[in-house]
């Protein structure tokens, strides 16, 4: 019977079979790696720099063939004068520092009780990740029926506990509770993700380290502070670095449950950078407005990893 | 202080980092902050250098 391989080779035309064995194995590695790289650019690096250009200029991806004005910093300029924007960038900065505040406290108290032993623990953990398993738009859509001021289970709960009447007031509308209410959905959505982050830093501390710090007499208190928080600081960290990216371009839940409203209380940078881009059509301002935001995210991204790094030599 | 002066000085990594670092911090409090317009126009430039500087300087000998 003959060698498959063989036969396969053979398959091989002779031009393409004497130029693939002359290649060195920098030269096969460098063919492999070639398409990937390729993605990379087309995907990622030329659109990035495509941003970059187009925000020095009045381009409208509406009016393709209209001529094209460098306008300069005018753009940036624009926008760092805009008292709207100015208003938006602190409406993201309340929702980001909130919901990561709750997230990590509520995500580590889950992880560090669900950590014990006993019955039900699994399915427990199973129904605590429910939520973060849904789809974003499905969860916008269920939470706007729970905040409904008539029928909503919310208001309902409300007027149970105060007395107050489920009607007279929206979660979702003025009254000041939209800010609120959207942290509450994200909170809710996304503290499973922070716990489970957490459980793996709480597994992965060995039992040992727990039964010298008991034969030292350490209180129970000391071994939380000198022995869980140390170890699970950097999948903390990694788990508030991932909260914190995606927060920060938060867009389809939010607009799913006020749409930006009431006026413009729940405006997030996002939201208003979308409409800016495909809704007034203002391509080059938005590039400028989108690479404000990626600076940002980039520069805190750059921070985080290096503390990162720190926390895991020590 | 001297330390941190002398590794400035002497283009070393950690203090460099150090003063990127509080640069982008630093520019990213003035984005997000209510108190005053014009630390928020300034602080696309402060991150911007932050950011920059710490990918240069993050090519230095430790």
């Amino acid at each position: 019977m003959p060698d498959p391989v063989a036969v396969i080779a053979s398959a091989t035309p002779d031009p393409i079979a004497r130029k693939v064995r002359g290649l060195s194995d920098r030269a096969i590695a460098w063919l492999f790696v070639a398409p990937t790289i390729f993605l990379l650019l087309a995907i990622n690096i030329f659109p990035l720099i495509w941003t970059v250009r187009l925000s020095f200029t009045n381009y409208r991806a509406n009016r393709p063939n209209e001529e094209v004005e460098w306008v300069g910093l005018r753009n940036y300029i624009r926008i760092l004068t805009d008292d709207g924007i100015w208003a938006n960038m602190q409406t993201t900065a309340h929702f980001l520092f909130w919901t990561l505040f709750f997230q990590v406290l509520l995500g580590f108290t889950l992880a560090w009780l669900i950590n014990r032993k006993f019955k039900g623990n699994d399915l427990l953990t199973t129904l605590i990740v429910l939520p973060m398993m849904l789809s974003p738009a499905v969860v916008g859509n269920f939470w706007t029926f729970l905040y409904q001021p008539q029928i909503g289970l919310v208001n309902y709960m409300v007027e149970l506990l105060t007395g107050t009447p489920a009607s007279s007031f929206s979660m979702l509308g003025a009254g000041g509770y939209a800010k609120w209410s959207i942290i509450i959905v994200d909170t809710w959505m996304w503290t499973p993700f922070v716990m489970l982050i957490c459980l793996a830093g709480l597994r992965s501390i060995p039992d040992y380290i727990y039964e010298a710090a008991e034969i030292d007499r350490a209180s129970k208190w000391r071994q939380f502070w000198t022995i869980t928080i140390p170890m699970v600081l950097p999948f903390l960290m990694l788990a508030v670095l991932f909260r914190g990216i995606e927060n920060f371009k938060m867009f389809d839940m939010v607009v799913l449950l006020t749409g930006g409203g009431p006026g413009n209380e729940t405006l997030l940078a996002s939201i208003d950078l979308k409409r800016e881009a495909f809704e007034k059509w203002r391509t080059g301002y938005s590039s400028a407005y989108a690479i404000i935001l990626f600076v940002t995210v980039f520069g805190l991204a750059s921070i985080y990893v290096k503390a990162l790094n720190k926390v895991k030599e020590r | 202080m001297t330390r941190f002066l002398s590794g400035l000085l002497r283009l070393r990594r950690g203090p460099w980092e150090l003063l990127a670092t509080v640069l982008i911090g630093l520019g990213v409090f003035m984005l997000m902050q209510p108190f005053a317009l014009a630390l928020y126009t300034w602080s696309f430039l402060v991150t911007l250098a932050g950011t920059v500087m710490f990918i240069i300087v993050s090519h230095f000998p430790e």
